[in-house]
């Protein structure tokens, strides 16, 4: 291990990021887009100011990425654009492949295998009942050509579902809960607006109360009184559900009004992991202090 | 090299029906490999035959892979011996096999046919063989080929299962009527197409064997005899077969057997299957 890596491992001292019993655990994950080798670390990471390596171009898009999420609590990741949060949000999903890495779902095999290991079947298959993803563009997560109901309808059909009228009733009380008006459960979500499509993928994700959920920038592009009222929308879920959840975002706003706890990346690296209360009263690392400070500004 | 002569000179001897040994061998093993995967489409080289694509090309090939020269052969369009495309696809195998024709399903061995099963009993000794022109029954819900694949692997069939749902809502019922979506053996979510509802019933467990031959697209599938063929809905909507409320065939009076309404001022009805009907008014 090179002296860069040696120093990020110390930061990463995992002291604000493990808990008692992890629902979500991740060791060492690690994204790299392109052929590497061990000098590739050193001549990334936030001490070179670039997350693509200068000798062979590749993009390490997240490495040595470590944290553990408990039942009822969110974690955030919160970075610039770029930063390989997404990334690591999406390794995790299954949406992408990560290039090394240990992560366990205490819902899968009691957390006794790396689920990035699994074949790409059983994994697509986690995404029905065990783990469920809301993007920020509501087209990634939605068929925007089917109904409200219909986009619900998907993940309960595939967990088994075949009662037309008890998948109604799921949906519609889906829907009640994310305060979608019912009379619009039959429409097509394409004529639906920003904010109302980020509710229907919420209802979506939560279909077959998956112990887990990832938000990747969940109120992004929204207007300010639309995110606000989705942001308090997941607030008041994640209090009534016992979710562990994880969620990306670059807005300090957003990370202080559902997280517990997070870890600051940049450059693929994560160079800071606190309680977020601390964070934003004390941030550590120069990078934690300039994102904050842009944010209090 | 063949020569200009040979090519503008008289036909040579054609082979027994018309495609060669290996191009029929070719067929078989797509045949068999299909028998063994019930509901799975298998891909075989499809050929150019002397009727267009989308005419029955595919049925026409596997009859022809198929057929021996103690065969007899019924082949219906609509349900009716005398369409001229049936008329034609018989005539192709038989002239070029030597094998008896017929229009009676008790007389047949190997029975091609487009849109239909014949009302009459079909038993273990006989081959059903249906034209088929879209052989992927989540075509409406997928486009991309590999994305196909990987769902069929997978057995992962929500897509179809929200257009069901769709339909449901949009139109108080599940509108599909031709190439309801079945699932076969338990695995395969197979197009029954092209066949009505109301044949439906009738793969289910059937004791004949079914080849679905698709020539355009370059697929054959299976439905083996005692197979169970489920047609998709949900617990709580029973799948129906088309009905015409008190409607009876205006030529043998049959109310129990699969009718078309005949346009007019006073809408009438008679039996889709031909042989069926004539039979009924003779006896």
């Amino acid at each position: 291990m090179s002296t860069a890596e040696m120093s990020m491992a110390d930061m990463t001292s995992l002291a604000a990021i493990r808990v008692a019993e992890p629902v979500v655990r991740v060791r060492n994950l690690g994204k790299v887009y392109g052929p590497f080798d061990e000098g590739s670390l050193a001549r990334t990471g936030p001490g070179v100011g670039t997350a693509r390596d200068s000798r062979t171009g590749s993009i390490v898009a997240a490495w040595n990425v470590n944290f553990d999420v408990a039942a009822g609590e969110a974690l955030g990741i919160v970075g610039e654009s770029g930063s390989g949060k997404s990334t690591v949000l999406r390794c995790i999903a299954g949406d992408q492949a990560a290039t090394t890495g240990d992560v366990r779902f205490q819902c899968h095999d009691d957390g006794a295998s790396n689920i990035l290991d699994l074949d790409p079947a059983t994994r697509r298959r986690l995404r029905v009942d065990k783990v469920s993803v809301v993007y920020q563009d509501a087209a990634e997560g939605l068929a925007l050509g089917v109904t409200a109901g219909g986009n619900i309808a998907d993940p309960l059909t595939a967990a088994g579902w075949r009662n037309f009228g008890r998948i109604r009733e799921r949906a519609a009380e889906l829907l009640a809960r994310t305060e979608v008006p019912l009379d619009r459960m039959d429409d097509i979500v394409r004529n639906f607006s920003g904010g109302m499509r980020q509710r229907v993928q919420i209802a979506r994700a939560l279909a077959n109360n998956p112990p887990i959920l990832l938000l990747d920038e969940p109120t992004t592009g929204l207007d300010a009184s639309v995110a606000a009222g989705v942001l308090d929308l997941i607030r008041r879920l994640l209090e009534e559900l016992d979710l562990a959840v994880v969620v990306v975002s670059h807005d300090f706003a957003v990370i202080e009004m559902l997280t517990q706890r997070c870890i600051v990346m940049q450059h693929g690296r994560v160079v800071e992991d606190a309680l977020t209360d601390q964070l934003l009263e004390d941030p550590q690392h120069p990078y934690s202090q300039k994102l904050v400070a842009a944010a209090r500004a | 090299m063949t020569s200009i002569a040979e090519l503008t000179g008289p036909p040579q001897a054609t082979p027994f029906a018309l495609l060669d040994e290996e191009s029929k061998r070719e067929i078989r093993r797509a045949l068999l490999q299909a028998v063994a995967t019930p509901g799975y489409q298998v891909p075989f080289g499809s050929r150019e035959m002397p009727v267009a694509r989308g005419w029955g090309s595919g049925g026409l090939q596997i009859s022809l892979a198929i057929v021996g020269r103690h065969d007899v052969v019924k082949v219906i369009d609509q349900g009716d011996d005398e369409g001229v495309n049936a008329v034609n696809l018989r005539r192709l195998i038989s002239s070029s096999t030597n094998t008896e024709e017929t229009t009676e399903v008790n007389e047949a061995t190997i029975v091609q046919s487009r849109h239909r099963i014949p009302e009459d009993a079909m038993e273990e000794d006989h081959i059903l063989v249906l034209q088929v022109p879209v052989p992927e029954p989540l075509r409406g819900v997928e486009r991309d080929m590999k994305e196909l694949a990987r769902m069929h692997a997978e057995a992962d069939y929500s897509k179809m299962w929200v257009s069901l749902y769709e339909d449901k809502v949009r139109n108080g019922v599940i509108t599909q009527t031709t190439g309801y979506p079945c699932l076969v053996a338990g695995r395969y979510v197979t197009a029954t197409t092209p066949i009505p509802r109301w044949d439906i019933p009738r793969l289910h467990q059937s004791e004949f064997l079914t080849l679905f031959g698709a020539g355009r697209e370059k697929r054959v599938y299976a439905i083996p005899p005692h197979t169970d063929v489920e047609p998709l809905t949900f617990d709580d909507v029973p799948f129906e077969v088309e009905s015409a409320d008190g409607a009876s065939c205006r030529l043998c009076g049959s109310n129990e057997s699969f009718l078309v309404e005949s346009p007019g001022d006073t809408p009438t009805w008679a039996c889709s299957d031909t042989a069926f009907c004539r039979r009924r008014r003779t006896k």
